[in-house]
């Protein structure tokens, strides 16, 4: 049961379900989009078309090293994060490499794709991902506050930073989105950001940036990209029903669970206009900042 | 096994048919043309649920759609960009302008056929062609991709030295393409 073999096909399977499960959530998304704008949209199913037809394009751009080393980056970042966070309760079916003090570890190399991509797209040269870096790293300090808040209030509310440890938690004493609301609202407020949707998608704005770090890079790399950011979605959604859903006992809770996540950022953002940089810092270092300092006032007293 | 003729049809089939259902607009709005995409993009006519989306740059966009008459000016910036894209990519020359000038058949600073300099896949006539006509505009666009008839990319590599010329006859002997790593 506990061989190389077992953990090494159940990390691939978890990579392929991610990425299954992530695209068809954006397609629904631009689903629902369109019909929000009362359209008719996309088949759910036209983000596999788009990855499809990127995967077979050709790419013969080169602009150094590190720019094609960039859409891996963030490949490896999705990757690290998706393998580190159980995806079931009580290890069922997906083995995974979580390990006492997985948090701090996911706190970093969540960050770690988009500094990555940044020193990719810094190469390409294109003044377009030049200032969409900076916007995205200036944004990412808005953020990062907050959530990092949560998390160390969830921390030391149950003096662990073991996500395995945080689930049996749950399954005794119920959902911390309940026992500890404030750390929950601060890190939802956080996760507008994380998924920049709008009004957080200054940084790859088509018609301003024209899709800021991004611009230089076609075919394969967008592939790859896509993909990525796929499974970073669903490693993100599946991190948050850990953290505050009491995580899920099989694939259908977990659907339903992440995809009610889901829709938080998502809703959010078709019905909001787009905040310029000052202005999503200012909205990070507001309620979401006040928030958070409750969590931790909350974890410390009570 | 994989370079046999059947799977090499059927790997073409595949990926000609995921060409067909995304097509990434990059919509070079260089006359008055470009005002017709927008309702064809939105809620009225929705080009989005046939899987025709625009794209934010050259690199990542598979159809050049030009839209309307081009100047001297503009046509080595519609040139460069039309390189920089990736393979395979499509042009649709939009309005009468590209087809044979149009209302600018005898201006000094407009080139007058299109098909001269880029080498065009479709064509969508009228002055200006409404939200329907650029609809079946792609819906031709996607027959072509679907059959492998739209080779203007392989057009374009084969007879580089036609279309260069062109041009040089009319931005001068001295026009040289720049180089962009920069």
């Amino acid at each position: 049961m506990e061989s190389v073999g077992y953990h090494i096909l159940g990390g691939i399977v978890t990579i392929i379900v991610a990425f299954t499960v992530g695209l068809t959530y954006m397609g629904l998304s631009r689903k629902i989009t369109a019909r929000i704008q009362n359209r008719k949209g996309p088949p759910f199913y036209q983000n596999f078309i788009d990855a499809l037809k990127l995967a077979s394009k050709e790419s013969a751009i080169h602009h150094g090293f590190m720019q094609h080393s960039g859409p891996a980056f963030l490949m490896v970042s999705a990757i690290l994060s998706v393998l580190v966070i159980p995806v079931l309760n009580n290890g069922n079916w997906f083995p995974n490499l979580n390990f006492h003090g997985d948090l701090i570890f996911l706190i970093y190399i969540m960050v770690f794709g988009s500094l990555g991509m940044a020193l990719g797209s810094g190469q390409t040269g294109n003044p377009n991902s030049a200032i969409g870096v900076t916007r995205g790293l200036s944004q990412m300090v808005g953020f990062e506050i907050p959530w990092v808040m949560a998390l160390v209030a969830i921390m030391v509310k149950y003096q662990t930073t073991s996500l395995v440890d945080l689930l049996e938690v749950q399954q005794t004493g119920g959902w911390l989105m309940f026992s500890s609301p404030f750390a929950f609202i601060a890190g939802v407020l956080a996760m507008l950001g994380m998924f920049r949707y709008s009004p957080f998608d200054i940084v790859s704005a088509p018609t301003e940036l024209a899709s800021g770090p991004v611009s230089e890079n076609g075919g394969k790399y967008l592939f790859t990209m896509m993909s990525s950011g796929s499974i970073f979605a669903f490693a993100k959604l599946v991190l948050y029903v850990d953290l505050f859903l009491g995580g899920a006992s099989n694939l259908i809770e977990l659907l339903a669970k992440t995809f009610a996540i889901y829709m938080i950022p998502m809703l959010y953002g078709v019905v909001s206009p787009r905040y310029r940089t000052e202005q999503a810092i200012q909205y990070f270092w507001g309620w979401p900042l006040f928030f958070g300092f409750l969590a931790l006032v909350h974890a410390l007293v009570f | 096994m994989i370079n046999d003729k059947n799977s090499q049809k059927i790997a073409d089939f595949i990926k000609n048919w995921a060409r067909k259902h995304s097509i990434w607009v990059l919509a070079y709005g260089t006359g008055c043309g470009a005002i017709e995409i927008p309702p064809t993009m939105t809620s009225r006519y929705d080009a989005e649920r046939l899987g025709v989306r625009g794209a934010a740059t050259p690199r990542q966009a598979d159809v050049l759609l030009i839209t309307g008459y081009l100047t001297t000016k503009t046509l080595k910036r519609v040139i460069r960009v039309y390189e920089q894209m990736q393979d395979p990519k499509y042009v649709i020359g939009f309005g009468s302008c590209t087809i044979n000038g149009g209302m600018y058949y005898d201006s000094y600073n407009t080139i007058k056929v299109l098909d001269k300099y880029l080498p065009v896949d479709v064509y969508i006539n009228g002055c200006m062609p409404r939200p329907e006509a650029v609809l079946a505009g792609f819906a031709k666009l996607q027959q072509l991709i679907q059959e492998g008839k739209a080779t203007g990319a392989q057009k374009y590599k084969e007879n580089h030295e036609y279309y260069r010329g062109n041009l040089r006859k009319i931005i001068g002997n001295k026009y040289e393409m720049p180089l962009y790593n920069w």
